[in-house]
C-alpha cells in the first residue's frame, strides 16, 4: 500500500509537468487547429535557457539562495522562451494560414529538427547534468519495510503547477485577452469581425503556451536533474498524447490528461515494466484516438462542408 | 508590438530609416533569441561538472546576419511581383522527359565512370557512399510518395516499414532452423546463396502486412491526427525492437546477416566465385557494383509501379481522396480501403528498401531506424514536391548527396578550426529547408501538377487551385 502512495505521489509529479506542456498544445489547437508539432522542442529549448541562467546565476554572479536564483530563472526562462515561440509563429507558421491543411504541420516539423539540432550544435549532444537540489524529504508515512516520501523537489513542483494553472484559468475566464483568445476559438472570422485583432491573439496563444512549457522546463531540469537536446520529442509526444486523451481544445482537459499520463507511466514502470513505458503512453494516444477521438472533456467534432 | 514590421505581408517598399528600424528590431530579437543558447555554452569540466564557456562572437554573427538579412529583405522592392513565374512546368513536359532519361543514363554509367575517373580504390566510397545510399533514399522517397504525394496520407513512422523490412531479412535468413530445413531439403549450399532473393519478396510482403494492421484502426482518422499516431507507430516499433532482446538482441542488433548473391553466383574469392567463374581478378568492387544497379533496379521498379498505378482505378481514387476526402465519398469510393491499399503499398516499397539495407549493411540495429530516419524521407519528398517522382528523386539526390558532400568539406576546418563538423549542420539545414519550402513554395520544387488523366487535352493545374490533405 506504502509502495502504491509513493507511486500516485511520483505520477502526479511527474503528470504536472506533462500537463503544463499540454496546455500549449491544447490551446494552439483549440484557436487555429495545428498540431504544434515544434512544442515539444520549444520545452526542451526552455529547459536549456533554465539550465544555462541558473548556472550564471549560481557561478558567474554567485547567488546564495537557491530559491532566489530559481525564481528569476523562472521569470527569465518564461521571457525568452516566449520570444521564441513568439518568433517561431511569426516566421514558420502565420505566413502558413492560407496553405493546404498539412503544410503548418509540415512547417512544424520542419521547426521541431531546426530546434532539436541548433540546441545539439550550440551546446553540444552530450546530457546536461545539473547540481543536485532540493533533495530533502519529509517522511509522510513509515510502513514496515518501505516509506512513502515527498521530497521538496516534489513539492515545489506541485505548487508551481497549482498555481500557475489558476493564474492561469483566471487569465482565460477573467480577462479582456481571455475572451478574445475564447471567441477566436469559437469563430475566428466573427470574432475579426466584432474588432478582436486575431493574429495579436494568436501569437499571445503561442506566448502563453510557451510560457507554460518553460515553467514545466524549469520543473523538469530540476526534477531529473539532466537536460539533453533530444529532451523535447518523448515529453512532447507524451503531452500531446495528454492533449488529447483529456480532449484537444479543452483546457481543464489538458490538466486531468496530463495528470493521467503521469499516473499511467508511473504505475506501468512501477508494476509492469520500465522498458516499455513509452510503448504503455503511445498505445494509450493511439486507443484515444481511435475510441475517443473527442477525448474526455473535449466536443466531438463536427464535419462541416 | 515590438518588430511589428515583420509581418510577412508588409508589401510596400519602406523608406531607409524605417527600413534600418525595422532590421534594427529584427537584430534585438536575435539577440534576445541567441544570448541564453548561443552566448553560453555548457561544458563539462574535469570533475564531471557543467561550466558555462562564454561565446559573444555567435552572439553578434547572428545579430549581424538577422540586422542585414532583414534589411536586404526590406530594400528589395519588386520581391513579391512576378509570382506566377514560381511555378517550374516541369512534370509530363519534354524537360521532364529529358531530365529523366539523361538521369538514369548517368546512373547506368556511372559506376564504370567512377572506376575511370578516381581509380579502384577510390571509387568504392563513391559508388556504395554516395550512389547506393541515395538510391536507398530515392526509393524510400518513392514509396512514402505513393503515401504523402499521391494519397495525401502524412505518414511520420514510415522508418517502421522500412524497420520491419531489414529485420524480417536479418531474421529470415540468419534463422539456424530455416538454415538447417533448406540444407536438409536442398542442399547446404542453397539458402546463403538464394536467402536473399527468396527473403526480399518476403520482407516487402510482411512490411505490407504491417502496412494494414497499423493503417486499418488509424486511417479514418483526420489528416492531424494520422501523422501523429503513424509517428507513435514508428516509435512503438523501434521500442520494441530495443526491448524484445530474445528475438532482436536489442541495442546490439544483428549482425552476420547473409550478403546477396549474383542470382546463386557468391561475391568471394573461392573458386565457385564470380570473378573466377567470370575470370576476373578478385575484387570487393564487383560486389558493391553489383549491388548499385540491384538498388537501381528496385527504386525504378518502386517508380514504375507508381506511374502504372497512378493510372489504374485505384491510383486516380488516391489522388482524388488527397484533393478532397468528402467529395470521394460521396462520389461512392471507400476512403479507409482506398488509403489502406495505399499505405499498404507504401510500406511494402519500404520493406524493400529495409531489406535491401540489411543485406547491404550486414549488420543492423535500432539506431538506424529512429524518427529522424523518417523525418529526413518525408523532408525529401516534401522538398521534391508532393506526387513528383522526379522532384522527390532530385530532392534526395541534393538532401543525401549534400551531406555526403558535407563530410568531405576537411577544408572547412581550417576555416573555422578543428572541432569544426559540417556534418552536424545537416539535420539543422533540412528543418529550415522544410520551413522555407512550406512558406515560399508549398507545393516543393516541382510544383505544377498535371492530372494522370485528362479529356482531350492535358493542362495543367495550379497547385493552388486545389486543396491538398483537406478532410
Amino acid at each position: 500500500m506504502e509502495y502504491f502512495f509513493q507511486q500516485l505521489i511520483n505520477g502526479m509529479t511527474l503528470g504536472s509537468i506533462y500537463g503544463l506542456i499540454a496546455i500549449g498544445y491544447t490551446m494552439v489547437f483549440g484557436i487555429i487547429g495545428m498540431v504544434n508539432f515544434a512544442h515539444g522542442d520549444v520545452f526542451m529549448v526552455s529547459a536549456f535557457i533554465a539550465l544555462i541562467f541558473f548556472l550564471f546565476l549560481t557561478q558567474v554572479l554567485g547567488f546564495g539562495s537557491l530559491v532566489l536564483a530559481l525564481l528569476v530563472v523562472l521569470l527569465l526562462g518564461m521571457a525568452l522562451t516566449s520570444l521564441w515561440a513568439w518568433t517561431i509563429e511569426r516566421l514558420a507558421y502565420r505566413p502558413l494560414s492560407g496553405s493546404f491543411r498539412l503544410a503548418p504541420l509540415i512547417s512544424a516539423i520542419g521547426m521541431s529538427i531546426f530546434l532539436m539540432n541548433l540546441v545539439q550544435v550550440a551546446q553540444g549532444p552530450r546530457n546536461k547534468p545539473v547540481p543536485p537540489m532540493l533533495n530533502d524529504i519529509i517522511v509522510l508515512r513509515d510502513g514496515a519495510n518501505y516509506a512513502v516520501t515527498l521530497s521538496y523537489k516534489q513539492i515545489l513542483i506541485i505548487v508551481t503547477t497549482t498555481v500557475l494553472l489558476i493564474a492561469f484559468s483566471f487569465l482565460v475566464q477573467r480577462t479582456a485577452l481571455g475572451r478574445a483568445q475564447r471567441a477566436c476559438e469559437q469563430d475566428r472570422r466573427m470574432a475579426s469581425l466584432l474588432g478582436i485583432d486575431v493574429d495579436r491573439t494568436v501569437s499571445l496563444t503561442f506566448v502563453i503556451g510557451a510560457a507554460l512549457a518553460a515553467v514545466a522546463g524549469l520543473l523538469y531540469m530540476v526534477h531529473y536533474g539532466v537536460v539533453n537536446f533530444a529532451d523535447g520529442f518523448v515529453p512532447g509526444v507524451k503531452a500531446f498524447t495528454a492533449a488529447v486523451l483529456g480532449g484537444i481544445g479543452s483546457l481543464p482537459g489538458a490538466v486531468i490528461g496530463g495528470l493521467l499520463i503521469g499516473l499511467i507511466e508511473t504505475f506501468w514502470s512501477a508494476y509492469f515494466s520500465i522498458d516499455y513505458k513509452d510503448v504503455a503512453t503511445f498505445c494509450v494516444l493511439a486507443i484515444t484516438l481511435i475510441f475517443l477521438p473527442s477525448g474526455l472533456l473535449g466536443r466531438p467534432e463536427v464535419e462541416k462542408v | 508590438m515590438p518588430g511589428a514590421g515583420l509581418d510577412h505581408s508588409s508589401t510596400q517598399s519602406l523608406g531607409i530609416g524605417a527600413a534600418i528600424i525595422d532590421a534594427g528590431k529584427a537584430g534585438l530579437l536575435a539577440l534576445g533569441l541567441a544570448v541564453p543558447i548561443l552566448a553560453l555554452r555548457t561544458e563539462t569540466n574535469l570533475e564531471n561538472q557543467l561550466i558555462l564557456r562564454e561565446r559573444w562572437d555567435y552572439v553578434a554573427i547572428a545579430v549581424a546576419v538577422a540586422f542585414f538579412g532583414r534589411l536586404v529583405y526590406l530594400m528589395i522592392p519588386a520581391r513579391r511581383a512576378a509570382p506566377k513565374a514560381r511555378s517550374l512546368t516541369f512534370n509530363g513536359s519534354g524537360i521532364a522527359r529529358a531530365v529523366a532519361i539523361i538521369g538514369l543514363a548517368l546512373l547506368i554509367v556511372y559506376p564504370f565512370l567512377m572506376l575511370l575517373l578516381v581509380g579502384k580504390a577510390a571509387s568504392l566510397k563513391w559508388i556504395d557512399n554516395f550512389g547506393i545510399q541515395i538510391l536507398i533514399y530515392v526509393m524510400l522517397g518513392w514509396g512514402l510518395n505513393i503515401v504523402v504525394g499521391l494519397a495525401g496520407l502524412l505518414d511520420l513512422g514510415y522508418v517502421a516499414f522500412y524497420a520491419v523490412g531489414a529485420y524480417s531479412y536479418a531474421l529470415l535468413a540468419a534463422n539456424e532452423p530455416i538454415k538447417q530445413f533448406m540444407a536438409d531439403m536442398i542442399g547446404p549450399s542453397f539458402w546463403p546463396l538464394w536467402a536473399f532473393w527468396i527473403c526480399l519478396p518476403v520482407a516487402g510482403i510482411l512490411s505490407a502486412f504491417w502496412g494494414i494492421i497499423l493503417g486499418f484502426p488509424v486511417l479514418r482518422l483526420r489528416g492531424d491526427y494520422l501523422a501523429i499516431v503513424t509517428l507513435a507507430f514508428g516509435e512503438i516499433i523501434r521500442m520494441v525492437l530495443i526491448n524484445w532482446i530474445d528475438v532482436t538482441n536489442g541495442y546490439a542488433g544483428i549482425s552476420g546477416i547473409p550478403r546477396p548473391s549474383f542470382f546463386g553466383i557468391p561475391f568471394n574469392a573461392s573458386d565457385s566465385g564470380f570473378s573466377a567463374i567470370f575470370g576476373l581478378e578478385f575484387t570487393p568492387l564487383y560486389r558493391t557494383i553489383f549491388l548499385f544497379y540491384l538498388i537501381l533496379g528496385l527504386a525504378l521498379l518502386t517508380n514504375w509501379a507508381t506511374l502504372r498505378l497512378r493510372r489504374l482505378p485505384v491510383g486516380r481514387a488516391w489522388e482524388a481522396l488527397r484533393e478532397d476526402e468528402i467529395a470521394c465519398r460521396s462520389l461512392g469510393i471507400n476512403t479507409t480501403n482506398t488509403k489502406l491499399t495505399a499505405f499498404a503499398i507504401g510500406a511494402g516499397f519500404g520493406g524493400f528498401a529495409g531489406a535491401f539495407f540489411a543485406a547491404r549493411q550486414n549488420f543492423i540495429s535500432p539506431e538506424s531506424f529512429t524518427f529522424m530516419e523518417s523525418a529526413i524521407i518525408l523532408a525529401i519528398v516534401v522538398l521534391g514536391g508532393m506526387g513528383s517522382q522526379i522532384g522527390v528523386a532530385i530532392a534526395a539526390v541534393a538532401m543525401i548527396g549534400g551531406t555526403e558532400i558535407l563530410r568531405e568539406l576537411d577544408w572547412l576546418k581550417h576555416v573555422f578550426g578543428a572541432s569544426f563538423d559540417p556534418v552536424q549542420y545537416r539535420m539543422l539545414i533540412f528543418g529550415l529547408a522544410m520551413v522555407l519550402v512550406m512558406i515560399w513554395r508549398p507545393r516543393g520544387l516541382i510544383s505544377t501538377r498535371y492530372p494522370s488523366i485528362y479529356l482531350k487535352e492535358r493542362k495543367s493545374v495550379s497547385g493552388d487551385l486545389v486543396k491538398e490533405g483537406h478532410g
